[in-house]
C-alpha cells in the first residue's frame, strides 16, 4: 500500500499544526463558532447530537495493521472505546472532546493518516472496490489510480470550494461492489480492443434527497488522460452550479438540468481545451505510485482445499470467504452485523485482534467495505480456520454477508444532528426477527439499506429493501421502498406507500420479503423477482 | 415553557441552561422565557456555550423534558447504547425518551 514521503509527512504534520493552532483560539475566545466551524470541518471534526465526532479518512478503504491499532488507541484513549465504519470506507468517533482534536490528528499523523477532506465542499475520500488487489475478475489492482487522483485533488485550490462535496469511485472489474454509479464521479477501469488501459466515466450520480444514476459519458478515456477529464467535468459544473440553492448544488442536479449530452459537450470542449495545456501527471509519477501497491509474494503450490469438516467453519466460509486471484489464497470478509451489536460498530480489542490477524495473515493489510464490513484481502486457504477461530473469539464471526442481517444504517437520531428517525433500532430488530440462518439463507442474497433522513448516508436509494425515516409531525415514521441496487445493473428504489411506524415498518418488512418467498422463481433473488413482478406485486401483500 | 440548549465548548457535551450556567441535566433546566436571545448571546460571546438554541419543553413529575424527540435523546444519550448514557446504572431512565 501507499507510503508517505516526505512531502506527504510535512504537508500532514504542517496541517495538525495549523489545526492546534486554531483550536487554541477558538477555545480562548479570539476566534467565533462562525469562523471556526469550517476550519474544523475540513478537518472531518463535526459537531453531533451528544458530542463532537471527527471522521478519519481512510483511502480507498485500505488499512494496515498499524493502523488499526492506532484506531483501537484512539478509541481507547479518547473516545469511548469503539469506533464506527462508514458508507464511505471511514471511521468515525461519536464522543471527541474539542480540546483533544489536535492530539488525536497528531496521533494519525504517525501512522500517515488524517481526517482531511471528510467533510466540507470538498473532494471526497475517494472509494474503491474493497476486493481491490485481490478480486479474480478485475483488470488491474484499481488502487493506484484512486490514490493518484487522491494527491491530485488533495488541496488543490481549484477543488477547494467547489459548489459542493464530490465523490468518486474507481473500480476494475465487472462485478460492481462499490456501487460506483452512486457517486458525483464514477470510474471503471477497462481494455480497449489494442489492449490499452482507460476508463469508462459515468458522472453525474449520488443520493441524498434528490437521486440519481450516473449516466457513462466517455467509453475510454486514454488512463493518463483521466486528470484532464476530471478538471473538464469540475469546471464545468463551478462554471454552471447553482450556487444560490445549497439543495441544487450538486453536480447530478447540474447533469439532470442541462441534460446528459449537453453536460457532454460542454465536458468534451473542456476536456480538449486542457489537453492542450499539458496538466496531466507524468507518467513518472504515477509508476512511483503503482509501485506501492505491487502485489504481494503470494506462495505457489499451496492447497486449493478447504478443509470443512467443523461444520460451523463450514458455514462461515460458504458465506464470508470470495474467490482470490491467487491459486491457494482467498479473501475473507469479515462481518461488523452481530444480529444484537450495531452495524459498523467495532470496539478497540475487536480493532486489535483483526490488525493481529491482517498482520499474521493477510501481508499486513485489511479493507473497510461500504458495507460497514471488513475484508482480510490476502489469505492462504490453510489458514481459514485459525482466522475463523479468532474471530469467533472476538465476535466477529457471523456468517450473514449479503444477507437479510446484513443490514447498513446511518447513525441515525441516535448520533446524527440532521437525522429525523433512528436507523439503528429498526436495523437491530429486523435482524433479530430473521436471526434464524437457515432462514437467512434460503432467502438469499437480500440487501436492506437504511437512513435516517434523507441525505441517504444508508444508501436507502440502493437498498433492494430501502427504508427511510422521516419526521411526522415529532414522531419517527418510516417510508418502505423496493427495487434500489448499487451493483452492475445500478437501479434505484420506489417507495410502496404510506410510511409506518417502528413496530409497523419491521412487519411491513417481513410481509415483502414472505412474499418474494411465496412467489420467487428457481434462482430467483428478491431484486430478480421485484424486477420481474414490478412493485404491483408487492403492494397488495405489504398493505393488504 | 422556553428551555435552552447548547454544547458545551471543550467537551461537545450536551448542556442545559438552568439559570446561573449550564448543567449536563435536562432536568436543572428552567424557562429563559423572553431573556432566551440575551442569554444565549451573551453565553455564546463569553464562551460557555456552542451553538445555544431554544427550544419548547414541559414540567413534568420527573422533571423537565424537551418537547421534540431529538433533544429528548439528546438529554440521555443514544438509545441503543444505555451504558453510554447519563443514567448507564438505571435501565428505566430512557423510558420517557421514545
Amino acid at each position: 500500500m501507499y507510503k508517505y514521503d516526505q512531502y506527504d509527512q510535512a504537508m500532514v504534520d504542517a496541517r495538525v499544526e495549523d489545526f492546534r493552532d486554531q483550536t487554541r483560539r477558538r477555545l480562548e475566545g479570539k476566534m467565533t463558532d462562525d469562523q471556526f466551524k469550517p476550519l474544523r470541518l475540513k478537518n472531518g471534526l463535526y459537531l453531533q447530537l451528544h458530542a463532537y465526532m471527527l471522521r478519519v479518512a481512510i483511502p480507498y478503504g485500505t488499512l494496515n495493521s498499524r493502523q488499526l491499532r492506532k484506531l483501537a488507541h484512539i478509541a481507547r484513549t479518547y473516545d469511548r472505546g469503539y469506533g464506527h465504519f462508514t458508507t464511505r470506507q471511514n471511521l468515525q468517533y461519536h464522543w471527541i472532546k474539542l480540546e483533544q482534536a489536535p492530539d488525536i490528528l497528531a496521533e494519525l499523523a504517525e501512522v500517515e493518516m488524517h481526517c482531511i477532506q471528510t467533510s466540507g465542499e470538498s473532494i471526497r475520500n475517494i472509494s474503491a472496490d474493497h476486493y481491490a488487489g485481490a478480486a479474480a475478475d478485475e483488470i488491474m489492482d484499481p488502487r493506484p489510480w484512486a490514490e493518484t487522483l487522491r494527491q491530485m485533488t488533495t488541496f488543490m485550490p481549484e477543488f477547494s470550494y467547489l459548489p459542493r462535496k464530490f465523490k468518486i469511485a474507481v473500480i476494475a472489474a465487472k462485478e460492481d461492489r462499490a456501487a460506483m454509479r452512486w457517486h458525483d464521479f464514477g470510474l471503471r477501469i477497462v481494455k480497449n480492443d489494442a489492449g490499452e488501459i482507460g476508463f469508462e466515466v459515468y458522472p453525474g450520480g449520488g443520493m441524498g434527497r434528490t437521486p440519481f444514476i450516473a449516466y457513462k459519458s466517455s467509453d475510454f478515456v486514454p488512463q493518463h488522460q483521466i486528470f484532464s477529464y476530471l478538471q473538464a467535468v469540475l469546471r464545468v459544473w463551478n462554471r454552471n452550479a447553482r450556487r444560490d440553492n445549497i439543495h441544487k448544488q450538486r453536480m447530478k442536479i447540474l447533469v439532470h438540468e442541462l441534460g446528459e449530452e449537453e453536460f457532454t459537450r460542454q465536458v468534451e470542449e473542456e476536456f480538449q481545451h486542457i489537453l492542450t495545456l499539458g496538466t496531466d501527471f507524468p507518467q513518472a509519477e504515477y509508476e512511483r505510485i503503482a509501485a506501492y501497491f505491487t502485489p504481494p509474494p503470494f506462495e505457489t503450490g499451496l492447497p486449493d482445499e478447504i478443509d470443512r469438516s467443523d461444520p460451523d467453519f463450514a458455514v462461515w466460509v460458504d458465506q464470508q470467504v470470495a474467490p482470490h486471484k491467487a491459486p491457494g489464497y482467498a479473501i475473507a470478509n469479515i462481518s461488523l452485523k452481530p444480529i444484537q451489536g450495531i452495524g459498523g460498530d467495532m470496539t478497540a480489542e475487536q480493532m486489535e485482534v483483526v490488525a493481529d490477524l491482517a498482520e499474521r495473515y493477510s501481508f499486513d493489510e485489511l479493507r473497510v467495505a461500504h458495507t460497514q464490513n471488513l475484508v482480510l484481502p490476502h489469505v492462504r486457504k490453510a489458514d481459514l480456520y485459525a482466522i475463523w477461530q479468532a474471530l469467533r473469539e472476538a465476535g466477529l464471526a457471523d456468517a450473514n454477508l449479503d444477507l437479510v442481517t446484513d443490514i447498513i444504517a446511518c447513525p441515525g437520531l441516535d448520533y446524527c444532528t440532521l437525522a429525523n428517525a433512528r436507523s439503528i433500532p429498526v436495523a437491530q430488530k429486523i435482524a433479530e426477527r430473521f436471526a434464524d440462518l437457515d432462514r437467512q439463507k434460503d432467502l438469499g442474497e437480500l440487501k436492506i439499506k437504511i437512513s435516517g433522513c434523507i441525505n441517504a448516508c444508508g444508501h436507502h436509494h440502493a437498498g433492494h429493501i430501502g427504508i427511510l425515516g422521516v419526521d411526522r409531525k415529532g414522531t419517527e415514521n418510516y417510508q418502505l421502498l423496493l427495487g434500489g441496487s448499487g451493483d452492475e445493473e445500478t437501479s434505484q428504489a420506489k417507495i410502496t406507500g404510506p410510511g409506518f411506524d417502528e413496530a409497523g415498518i419491521v412487519d411491513a418488512v417481513e410481509r415483502a420479503v414472505e412474499r418474494y418467498r411465496e412467489i420467487r422463481e428457481p434462482g430467483e433473488r428478491f431484486l430478480d423477482t421485484y424486477r420481474r413482478v414490478g412493485m404491483d406485486g408487492f403492494k397488495e401483500a405489504i398493505y393488504g | 415553557m422556553k428551555i435552552l440548549t447548547g454544547n458545551d465548548l471543550k467537551t461537545g457535551s450536551v448542556v442545559w441552561w438552568d439559570g446561573e450556567g449550564w448543567s449536563l441535566h435536562v432536568e436543572d433546566a428552567v424557562d429563559a422565557g423572553d431573556r432566551a436571545e440575551a442569554i444565549m448571546a451573551r453565553e455564546e460571546a463569553e464562551c460557555r456555550v456552542n451553538g445555544p438554541y431554544a427550544i419548547d419543553g414541559e414540567k413534568t413529575a420527573e422533571g423537565v423534558r424537551p418537547a421534540h424527540i431529538k433533544d429528548r435523546i439528546r438529554a440521555l444519550g443514544p438509545t441503543v447504547r444505555p451504558d453510554l448514557t447519563l443514567k448507564p446504572a438505571d435501565p428505566n431512565a430512557g423510558n420517557w425518551v421514545i
